[in-house]
This record gives structure tokens, sequence and C-alpha cells, in this order.
């Protein structure tokens, strides 16, 4: 549960599956298992070692003042204290803007490009590789990478805005721009992603439809609009969920690009939790952690069920 | 081939060289490698340098290793995490006063209070790494410094400015200094705990007006938002950005970019510590006669004085078992005559040390001479306050780097690291929170 610890691309699996194969509603009687009892003990000792024992001792770790060597039970009050945190609420703004944003502009331009990218075009090959190569970088790379090219005076970009003479902004040093500035960052690293996916949604949408509509006399618009988006709808679902829980717990982009400045400006909610546990308030941000976990779940599991239904419908 | 086949035979020779010095001389047999954490300022570096190869001439059976460590709340962070994860290298250097209560002396460092070379250190700076029990825990490395306004010599000279003594003097000169063209006061916003100096450095004036301060903020009684004294530091910041006194870049300069700025006369103020005449000597050698140092000013000039850090401490982690001796033998040559000389030739001469006997060299940059003077008048320094209290909010270098540009009021930023201090106090446990 340590914010930024797993990339986007981990989720793959466990989402995709869900999204894909429609799990029926009610279930089958079970089966008898194939395996004897003890088949499954190193899995579950796994489990039970790496995710459960961690789970249930942050719960109880958030309960109290802790600084590693000796823990005090403070009841909630790590919660009341975090819940009164003055930047709680602008980085849980910050969380939503960012998630939305970021989730909104994949799908956009992730349809767009795989779009663009099943058509005939020159190169394809080369282009496709092109478009996926920065989901391949390390993300503190393209972090400092970026935050170098948007320095306010020394930054390429604004040098060469310099050059047709418009007065380029504090990219990362306007407290309105920041968090806005490293959400495209991230689009742009995270868009090759979204497009392979929608590429995937596209080819297996058969072209007998777009020809009947062809026939019929249906401009491009409409059968963009009655074809394509309905049917490559189960790509939308898995890119907004991926990209919006990629969204809602990003940490390691805006670490590398702001450290959530400047002042307080571009916080997320991930943020906020790591710099409580770089001060050593281990318990608070364990609270934290464990409010964000509460948070993720309780956008993502509707969202899921919602879109997983409209899925099944199509 | 022939290439080859000597080069092997060689090698093989020489391992074999090298093994049987390693049976025949016990020298050899017994070296110790002892790691040594710095933080990664260019001066630190260099200092640190310093001192590993004067040690090591005199030791020759123990080599020092060299690691270093961000600076800022990154640093605190890694400092905390390798101690509580029993990852901390043989002896580590890091900050005196309330960070180092910060870091749980009593359960984590080892207790030095009867080291025979503790009779020479200061007991101003003993005070800053004596941990709740009374124990004293820590080495002094370097020389003590001043906050203040770090100046530019030359446009003083050109504009014929004289040292403020008060606020309004400052920002007058600020004015004739952006008349001139020039960047009245640097600030480097990129390297985010450069900007606490407004606040930081501001103590001697805090404690000029309110002398109970100190213990009345420890005691939760006093805080930054009721005390006006403490609250002008925040209202100083927001006064330099009001006035548009600052450096273009300042909220994406970095602290090395400041020094540079500073050091060419790009801008003439840069508030800051004083060790950062060591940096100008690492990256602006042929400068460093061009910087000078004054005191923060304040409100009233009978009353203007400067506020002192200590230097930073030498510790030695509890988890420090196989390399004891060698980590003490270490710290003993620090804290004593040799160590300082080996620090003035490192350059950490930026102020006076605090071991007994030791001496600056005569001929100190501007800077360091001009400190040197509020430290030999009666009542013209104070300690800054985190060598007075324990309490220090993790927050203030987002805070003050929220208030420096506009984002956040000066009132709200006082209230905001009230609220701050108030975590910090309860995580270490004290009376009245």
């Amino acid at each position: 549960m340590t914010p930024g610890s797993s990339s986007e691309e981990d989720e793959i699996a466990t989402i995709a599956s869900p999204t894909s194969g429609a799990t029926p509603r009610t279930p089958a009687r079970r089966a008898p298992s194939p395996y004897p009892n003890w088949f499954y003990l190193p899995a579950a000792v796994v489990f039970g070692v790496l995710f459960l024992v961690p789970t249930m001792s942050s719960l109880f770790f958030s309960l109290t003042r802790w600084n590693f060597q000796s823990a005090t039970f403070i009841g909630l009050d790590n919660f009341i204290q975090f819940f009164h945190e003055q930047n709680l609420y602008q980085g849980l703004i910050n969380t939503l803007i960012y998630g939305v944003l970021t989730s909104g502009l994949k799908v956009v331009l992730g349809l767009a490009l795989g779009i663009l990218l099943t058509g005939r075009v020159v190169g394809r090959g080369y282009l496709r590789a092109v478009v996926f190569f920065p989901v391949l970088v390390s993300t503190v790379g393209v972090g400092i990478t970026f935050t170098a090219m948007m320095h306010p005076t020394a930054g390429v970009i604004n040098i060469t805005l310099a050059l047709f003479h418009i007065p380029g902004p504090g990219w990362l040093t306007d407290p309105r721009l920041a968090l806005i500035s490293v959400a495209l960052v991230d689009v742009w690293k995270g868009v090759g992603l979204a497009t392979v996916i929608y590429m995937a949604g596209l080819v297996s949408i058969s072209t007998d439809y777009y020809e009947a509509a062809s026939i019929d006399g249906a401009t491009s618009w409409q059968k963009f609009w009655n074809i394509t988006l309905p049917l490559v709808m189960p790509a939308t679902t898995t890119v907004i969920i991926l990209s919006l829980i990629g969204g809602l717990r990003s940490f390691d982009l805006i670490w590398a690009m702001t450290k959530g400045g400047p002042g307080f400006t571009s916080d997320v909610i991930a943020s906020v939790i790591y710099k409580q546990y770089q001060a050593g308030f281990y318990g608070l941000s364990t609270a934290g952690n464990v409010v964000l976990f509460a948070l993720v779940a309780a956008i993502i599991v509707p969202l899921s069920l919602i879109l997983n239904r409209r899925t099944t419908e199509a | 081939m022939t290439f080859l086949t000597s080069r092997r035979a060689m090698l093989s020779a020489v391992a074999a060289l090298g093994l049987t010095s390693a049976l025949t001389s016990p020298s050899f047999a017994d070296a110790v490698t002892l790691t040594v954490l710095t933080d990664n300022q260019p001066d630190t570096v260099a200092w640190s340098t310093q001192l590993k190869a004067d040690f090591e001439a005199a030791n020759p059976d123990i080599n020092i290793e060299l690691e270093t460590r961000p600076g800022g709340a990154d640093g605190d962070n890694l400092i905390k995490t390798k101690l509580a994860t029993n990852d901390m290298a043989d002896v580590f250097e890091y900050n005196s006063g309330s960070l180092f209560q910060q870091i749980n002396p009593i359960q984590n460092l080892v207790d030095l209070s009867s080291e025979p070379w503790q009779a020479d250190v200061l007991s101003s700076f003993k005070s800053t790494v004596t941990a709740t029990d009374g124990t004293v825990r820590g080495a002094p490395v370097g020389a003590a410094m001043g906050g203040g306004v770090l100046y530019n010599k030359k446009i003083y000279a050109d504009l014929g400015l004289s040292i403020p003594k008060t606020w309004a003097d400052f920002m007058a000169n600020n004015e004739k200094i952006k008349a001139a063209g020039k960047a009245p006061v640097i600030q480097t916003f990129g390297t985010t705990w450069t900007s606490q100096l407004f606040i930081l450095g501001d103590y001697f004036n805090v404690q000029a007006q309110v002398p109970n301060f100190a213990a009345d903020y420890t005691a939760n009684k006093a805080h930054y938002s009721d005390t006006p004294a403490a609250a002008r530091g925040f209202q100083n910041g927001a006064d330099v950005f009001k006035a548009g006194d600052l450096n273009t870049d300042f909220a994406a300069a970095t602290f090395e970019d400041g020094v540079k700025k500073l050091a060419n006369g790009e801008g003439a103020h840069y508030p800051m510590l004083s060790f950062a005449v060591n940096t100008v000597k690492q990256l602006a050698p042929e400068h460093v006669n061009d910087v000078g140092f004054f005191a923060l000013p304040g409100d009233d000039a009978a009353k203007n004085g400067l506020t002192v850090w200590m230097p930073a401490g030498l510790y030695i982690p509890k988890t420090n078992v196989d390399h004891l001796d060698a980590a003490k033998k270490f710290l003993a040559f620090v804290a004593s005559k040799a160590g300082c000389d080996s620090l003035t030739k490192g350059g950490a001469d930026t102020g006076p040390y605090l071991i007994k006997g030791c001496t600056l060299p005569a001929d100190v940059p501007p800077a360091v001479a001009d400190l040197q003077q509020y430290f030999n008048t009666d009542g013209t320094t104070a300690p800054a306050l985190e060598f007075l209290s324990p309490v220090k909010g993790p927050s203030l270098e987002q805070i003050t780097v929220a208030v420096g540009s506009g984002i956040t009021s000066p009132a709200d930023g006082a209230a905001q690291y009230d609220d701050d201090v108030k975590k910090q106090a309860q995580q270490l446990g004290l009376p009245g929170w």
C-alpha cells in the first residue's frame, strides 16, 4: 500500500480479465476442486505473509503513534489528524482532477491514435513502436527529463516558444499550471498503453459493419459514432479503469517533477501521505494509506460494476 | 595473443604478491573499512574527502568509504529509515539540535558522553547533541554558521550602499539595486530548504523582543501565529516577493544557481546560511572576495544580531558493533586540533570551530570575517530556535515556498506552520500537546 509501489501495467492482469471475460452473475454449483488442500499451501503462505499480514498490521498501526521501534495506541486520532491535514482537501481535489484529466485524455488520444495506427498509414509498425516507447521508459527518468525541459528560463520548451516571441509560462512553477503540466506528461507517457488496448479492440470489430454502413450511405462521423464507439466499449472500459486507478494513486511522476510544489499546489493524496512518512509520522501516514485504499476502492468498485454491465449489454 | 598471455601472467603475479603481503603484513590483514555517510552538498563532499585523506594518513589500518545522501526532507527521510531498518553506515553526519532529537537518539545512537575528547568540545555544541536522558551522543564536524544574508560587495560598492541594520533600510537598498537592473534578493525555491531563512534566520530578532519564546513554544504556550515578532519572518518573505525584488527564475532556481548568481553579481542578496561561502569557493573561486555577510535586519537597529547555527554532528549508530573502535577513533580525530586543521584545508573554515584550541586561519574570506565580527561582540549572537527547542515542523520548507511565491498569505503560513509543529511535538511525545 505504499504509494507508487507498483506500476499501471501490473494491474492489466487483474483488471483486464473480468472485463474481457464477462463473468456470469449466478455462480454454477461449485465443481469439486481438482487439487488436494495441501496443494494450495505454498500460495496461501505467500499470500498470508506478503499480503494478509501487512494489510492487517497496517490497520493496527494506523491506530497508533509509531516510530518503528515502539507504537502507542491512540485510537482514531491519526484519522482525525489526517482529515484535518491542511492540504488534504486540496490534495483530494488535485487527485480527482489528475485522475479524471489523465484518464479522459488517454481515452480520447488513445482512441484517436488507435484509429490512426490501425488505418493505412506509412510506416505503421514504426509509428506503433514510437507511441508505445514512452511506456517502457522509467517514470522518474521521464519526470527528470521533463522537469529540465519545462524550466521557466533555461528549459527547451520555453526557449523554443521564445523564438516565436511567445512568453512561455512557468510550467512547473506557476501554481495554476503545475498539476496540469505533470498530468500532460503522464498522458504522454501512458497514452501508448491506451493506444495498444484500443488497437486490439478496433481490429476485432468486423469490417462487415462498415461495409454495410457505407452501402447505406453513412458518413465517416456516423460510422465512428454508431459502429466504432459502441463496439470498442470493452477497450474503453479497460482504459478508463486502468488509467483512473493509475491516476488516483499517482505519485512517482508528481514526486519526480514537483514534489507537490510549488508550496502544496500540486500535492495529491499519495504525496501528502509520503511527506508524512518522510517526516517520521509513520502511524499517521499508515492511516493515510488506509484512507487512500478505501477511496480508490470506493471509486473503482462501483465504476467497474457499472462499466462491466454496459460491456455485457453491448 | 602475446599481449594477452603476458597480461595474464602479470595479473597472477600481482595477485600472488597481494596474497603474500596479505599473509605477511598484519596491518593489511587488520585493515578495517569504515563507512561514513554525509550529505551531498559540494562543500561537504570537499571537506569530508579531506578528512578521509588526513585520517587515513594518520591511521593506515583504517580505510574510510564515503557515502552521500540528499539534503532537506529527503535526507531526513533517508536517515530515519536507515536507522529504523538497521541499515545505517558506521558513522553518519546529521544536523544537531531539533533534527537530532527527531532521530530517537537514546534508542539509535551510541553514548559518547565518556569519550576523552568531549572535554575539548564547547558546551554550546554539546547541549545540541544531548539526548533527553542527559547523555552526549555526537561530535561536532565543521564550524558554527550564521543564518543571515550573503551579499555582493561589488554591487554595494558600485551603488554606494551601506549594510542595513533595519528591515526598512534593507528594503530601501533593494529599491536602489532594482533600479540598477540587478535582482535585489535571490531566492532558490528549486531547492526547497533554502526558502526557510527569512523565518529561521530571524530568530535573533524574535528572542530580542520575546525572550521566553523558545521555552513557551516548546510547552505549547507560544506560537508563530499569535506572536507578532515570530510571524514577522513570514511577512518578510512575502514582502520581498510582493515588491518584485526576486530573481526572475526564483521558483525553479537551485541552491547552486543561487550561489553562482550572488557570486557573479546577477543578484545582490541571498538569504542563506554562511556555510555557502564555502560553496562559493567550490563553484566560483574567483569571486570569493566579492561576497560579504550580514545578519537579517529587524525593526530596531540597536538590537540587531546574528542567529547562529551549530555545525552538524557525527554520530555512531548502535548497529555499528564490528567497527565501533575505528568509528570512535575517527570521531576523536575530527574533534581534535588535527581534525579542525583538516577541515580548514577542506574549506570548512566558515566560522568559529566548537573545539577548544582550534583557530581559523588569518586569511579567511570577507564573509567569514564579517561573521566573526558578531561572535567577537558581546550579546550580538543567539542560537537558532532549532537548538533551543526539540520542535521543528517538517513542512516549513513547503510553507515558506508558498508564502514566498505569493500562493499563501503570511498569516495563513504562520498558522499552517503551527499545525505542522503540533504534529511533530505529538510524535516526540512532549508534555502539553
